[in-house]
């Protein structure tokens, strides 16, 4: 297996708090890999600094042997990176169909823009095989504004696939979202890593990354602090002292080992 | 069949605005038709940037003034012969205006939303000042142009068929915008510039092209009204109401739509004409505008259009709910 997607010595202050301090990740080629970590280390940092939308104070992330570090979000994304956000974040006053068709170019000069119409048949095909897979084509002529939020984590989830990146980075995917979705979601993820796309998944359902990804990597305050497989990770006990402090807090140490 | 409804629609409409000058034989009227179709185009231009991308820019007045000073200085410099010749530096406003919205946009589109609108305010009072400092725009005395030894009766009528067609063009624009890959790009940005930024979405060339598309009508605006004028001053073409004005044109229509900004244009800017001309009070229709724009806020807050549509919308699923009820009953759905 090679890296595609990697990120060395990634340091980011903002103001006085140090988001990221000399994180390092690596993704394989093909596999799913899990970031976990508790809140406020780092891990949506570490996504904003690798799609481009925060410069880090030192470090370099590569892409597929290429330096991205500090590369604007949408070279980031021409190239391949897709990702989604913690929060979903999707156009609300244009319809969901039309929410599709914003991503179906990767690569495209702006001034094309201009003298070509909204979408091809070719873009729009590929939109409706793309809802239909996450299961909202029905909704397609909808404003995605009145989407639920389950839908909508669908829909950014299918405009992310539409331009077809060799990476997808999702941020708490089943965040917020039903136990049926959840599974939905995580079915979706294994089927399109069969047909060779990469993930890198931040979330906190632990069950959810310790079923889906074939390795994972813990942050701890701006850092990464195990990588291995699910069942290494499990078994580490630096990862309970992270999660819990020191295991101070016996009860909580129970919590998460049952649960 | 709607498709083909609207189509016919605008004809009509193209084919009542060709005839209104036969329709209108006052010149104090046709003046007003004729401005207020400049204020339509670019009310219309306007909201083509502003109304799809969200920023709402309130300095305007600044393409609208560099249109109007344009004509009056090529006009005057390179001795173009007063007459019909001139309206072919209509467009050559245009085209300084977008020239000047270039470097414009290259410093207020670097910010968003409230600092946005501020800037361009603050933009335009530059240009304004800098018509009334500079020697070569005559200073607040203005400039006079060539005189067109046009006859009264009639003078307003050839300007009347260049700002139709100037809207027309302002229309077809926005409308082909709105149908191309551009124009989604433009909607994305208003619902979330971040978001469509990390979906591969150019968002800077994207707003500097929009920005300065939009100030090449508004030029030609400005030109055009030079023109008909003969004279003009730094504070009649480099005007704060101008910027005020197209804004609530297609706020009051419906921001953001195609319609809006036409209906908002006719409707306010020749009654606001009207009562000028009828009334010889200046400030008569600002208090008559103040209280039809509260009203509109405060009922019709996404404007006339988006409010009849919705209303439109509404009325059709009562109509399809109660016959669906009526079918039920009959025993055959």
């Amino acid at each position: 297996m090679t890296t595609l997607l990697s990120a060395q010595g990634i340091s980011k202050h903002f103001g006085g708090v140090n988001a990221l301090n000399l994180c390092s990740l690596d993704v394989e080629k093909g596999s799913i890999t899990g970031l976990i970590g508790p809140n406020g280390s780092g891990k949506t940092t570490l996504f904003n600094v690798i799609t481009g939308y925060v410069k880090p104070d030192t470090g370099t992330v590569t892409f597929d042997g290429r330096d991205i570090t500090n590369a604007r979000p949408d070279k980031v994304f021409a190239l391949g990176v897709g990702r989604t956000f913690q929060l979903t974040r999707i156009f609300g006053r244009i319809t969901v169909l039309e929410n599709m068709l914003v991503a179906t170019q990767r690569e495209e000069s702006w001034l094309r823009g201009l003298t070509r119409s909204m979408s091809s048949k070719s873009e729009l095909d590929a939109a409706m095989e793309w809802l239909d897979f996450v299961g909202i084509a029905r909704l397609a002529k909808v404003p995605a504004g009145s989407l639920s939020y389950g839908q909508r984590k669908l829909l950014e989830l299918a405009y992310v696939l539409v331009a077809d990146p060799d990476v997808i980075l999702l941020d708490e995917p089943a965040g917020g979202v039903n136990l049926t979705l959840i599974n939905v979601i995580s079915e979706k993820i294994r089927a399109l890593n069969k047909e060779g796309k990469t993930f890198l998944i931040v979330e906190h359902n632990m069950e959810f990354v310790m079923n889906l990804c074939d390795a994972v990597t813990v942050m701890h305050q701006g850092t990464n602090l195990v990588s291995g497989s699910p069942t290494e990770v499990r078994n580490n006990p630096l990862v309970l002292d992270a999660y819990l402090g020191g295991g101070e807090e016996e009860d909580a140490t129970e919590e998460v080992a049952n649960g | 069949m709607l498709k083909k409804k609207v189509n016919l629609l605008w004809l009509v409409a193209f084919a009542i605005a060709l005839f209104v000058p036969n329709i209108i034989t006052n010149p104090a009227y046709r003046q007003i038709a004729v401005i207020t179709l400049i204020f339509t185009a670019c009310a219309t231009s306007w909201n083509m940037f502003s109304g799809y991308s969200g920023y709402v820019a309130l300095g305007s007045a600044a393409f609208y003034g560099t249109g109007a000073y344009t004509m009056a200085l090529v006009a005057l410099h390179l001795h173009v012969h007063a007459g019909g010749d001139m309206f072919w530096l209509v467009p050559v406003g245009g085209i300084a205006a977008m020239l000047v919205a270039i470097p414009v946009g290259l410093i207020a589109l670097r910010v968003r939303r409230h600092t946005f609108v501020v800037i361009t305010i603050a933009i335009f009072f530059v240009f304004q000042l800098a018509a009334i400092n500079f020697g070569f725009t005559g200073g607040t005395g203005g400039l006079t142009l060539p005189y067109i030894p046009w006859m009264i009766q009639n003078y307003h009528v050839p300007f009347y068929y260049v700002a139709l067609a100037m809207l027309v063009f302002a229309i077809a624009l926005s409308a082909s915008v709105r149908r191309s890959r551009f124009g989604l790009q433009l909607l994305a940005i208003r619902d979330d510039e971040d978001r469509a930024l990390g979906l591969g979405v150019k968002v800077f060339p994207v707003k500097l092209t929009g920005f300065a598309m939009s100030a090449f009508t508004i030029g030609m605006g400005g030109a055009l009204y030079a023109m008909m004028q003969g004279q003009i001053y730094p504070q009649f073409v480099f005007d704060p109401i101008f910027d005020i004005s197209i804004a609530l044109m297609a706020f009051f229509g419906g921001f953001g739509t195609l319609l809006g900004p036409i209906l908002g244009g006719l409707v306010l800017e020749s009654s606001q004409q009207y009562l000028t001309v009828s009334y010889s009070n200046g400030s008569l229709y600002l208090i008559l505008f103040g209280v039809l724009f509260l009203l509109v806020v405060l009922f019709m807050p996404q404007g006339i259009v988006v409010f009849i549509r919705d209303w439109w919308a509404k009325r059709q699923d009562r109509l399809a709910a109660a016959n669906e009820a009526v079918g039920v009953q009959g025993g055959h759905s």
